[in-house]
């Protein structure tokens, strides 16, 4: 098969398919093709498509690749849609940032963390598959364990979890901000806040 | 008779002692416990003064900043050394404050990233209509407290001894709000307080506003950190009105 044909190929498939296709399947579909060319082809595509201004692009999401718009027409794009936010409050995102990180994590470490009650906001991202069950941990009770989905990695635009971004080490949060130590008044200088009555 | 107000925005007391620690700069592993315990039971004060539903957990930490702050007056004592490596009452908060903070930044890098729906969009099955936006909240409730708390304290010290009986509905002033906004489009948060003559006033105003975020009926930004509060009408007027009138809203608060 000619490289461009090839090329052509690969372009609608990505075109048609409705989520992440992965190499594999892109494999199974073009009997006879080397992944190695597959790949070849899909790294050139997303280079044509990078460089020409298109108002689309390929990019790797959930172990697979899948045409998205372009970032700087978001604006317009959600015109088309009807501007009905379904919003992620930020003790959702913390949450799911927790489970992303410390998965599988049962319920109880997850609120060791957060410090609060975290029912609500688990069954929230349960109920938006953006975690699931994973397993049951082998300690008294048998608590499910969480972890994330391919919806979470679709909804961040992660290839895979070893994408995340990388989480700061404790030892790194404790040095001081600005060069010259940390700003540390002595308490008494702190201006109390004014209480009710 | 009290207006209980639940939020979904639902932060805890390691939120508030991360927004206390940060507003007084201090350091997370040097913090001054009696100043940042004094303001943490202040804002506990405040928030039960505006029947925000302060969870257990709130009053858990209150208990242990209470008995930090006692064991820090105290000689260290040898027999200690095994509770905490450092002998420093302190040491268990700030790790659990460090590992919070871990993630609060990993969420605010999560949040950073292209996101579907909001920054980039795939082919759907379903016809754009049926799609939802993703947005996020962007103001924490304590940045709203603290907020409220700017308001009030502007406000003449006398007129808490008015002797006008005024009653305030926070439904009336959610209509209201929305007349407002619709009206003017965006407003800064302190905006809203304006012509309040009175703390009940304006603690009405806030609750009211409240509900209208849990209603989805406004949406409440800050356009830089630190920036003024911003809040603008998230919904066409006659659906934010179908949504008030679906939602059960506590009774009046009468003025006395």
């Amino acid at each position: 098969m000619e490289r461009d044909q090839l090329k052509s190929i690969l372009e609608s498939l990505l075109f048609a398919s409705e989520g992440p296709v992965t190499i594999h399947r892109l494999d199974e579909v073009l009997e006879g093709v080397e992944r190695s060319e597959i790949s070849s082809v899909i790294q050139e595509l997303q280079a044509e498509y990078d460089a020409s201004g298109r108002g689309f692009r390929l990019a790797e999401v959930a172990g697979g690749y899948q045409m998205q718009t372009a970032r700087e027409n978001a604006d317009w794009v959600k015109k088309l849609y009807r501007d009905r936010p379904q919003r992620m409050s930020r003790a959702t995102l913390e949450t799911l940032a927790i489970v992303a990180y410390k998965q599988p994590i049962t319920r109880a470490e997850i609120e060791a963390i957060r410090g609060v009650d975290v029912d609500g906001v688990v069954a929230t991202l349960l109920d938006r598959r953006l975690i699931r069950i994973v397993a049951r941990k082998d300690v008294p009770g048998r608590p499910f364990l969480y972890g994330t989905t391919p919806e979470f990695l679709q909804l961040f635009n992660l290839k895979d979890l070893s994408h995340l971004p990388t989480l700061k080490e404790m030892e790194e949060m404790t040095l001081p901000e600005q060069e010259g130590g940390a700003p540390s008044a002595p308490p008494e200088e702190t201006p109390p806040e004014s209480s009710e009555q | 008779m009290t207006t209980r107000v639940e939020l979904d925005i639902f932060e805890g007391p390691l939120d508030l002692l991360l927004h206390l620690i940060k507003k007084s700069e201090v350091s997370i592993t040097d913090i001054p416990i009696a100043a940042i315990t004094e303001q943490y039971l202040a804002t506990l004060e405040l928030m039960e003064t505006l029947s925000l539903d302060v969870a257990g957990e709130f009053l858990v930490m209150a208990a242990t900043l209470i008995h930090i702050k006692s064991r820090m007056l105290l000689p260290p004592d040898e027999s200690d050394v095994e509770e905490d490596e450092e002998g420093d009452p302190r040491g268990e908060l700030v790790r659990r404050l460090l590992e919070y903070q871990r993630f609060k930044e990993a969420a605010g890098e999560l949040e950073r990233r292209d996101i579907l729906k909001r920054d980039v969009f795939v082919r759907s099955p379903e016809a754009p209509e049926e799609t939802e936006t993703v947005g996020f909240e962007s103001v924490s409730l304590f940045d709203l407290i603290s907020a409220l708390r700017a308001v009030l304290d502007r406000l003449p010290k006398d007129s808490a001894h008015q002797i006008v009986l005024e009653t305030f509905s926070v439904r009336e002033k959610m209509s209201q709000l929305l007349e407002d906004l619709h009206r003017r489009g965006k407003i800064v948060f302190q905006d809203l307080f304006q012509g309040a003559a009175s703390r009940l006033e304006v603690v009405v105003t806030f609750l009211a506003m409240l509900e209208l975020v849990k209603i989805r009926a406004v949406k409440i930004w800050q356009e830089e950190p630190a920036g003024p509060i911003v809040i603008a009408a998230s919904a066409p007027l006659e659906e934010a009105h179908q949504k008030m009138a679906g939602e059960p809203i506590e009774e009046d608060i009468d003025g006395t």
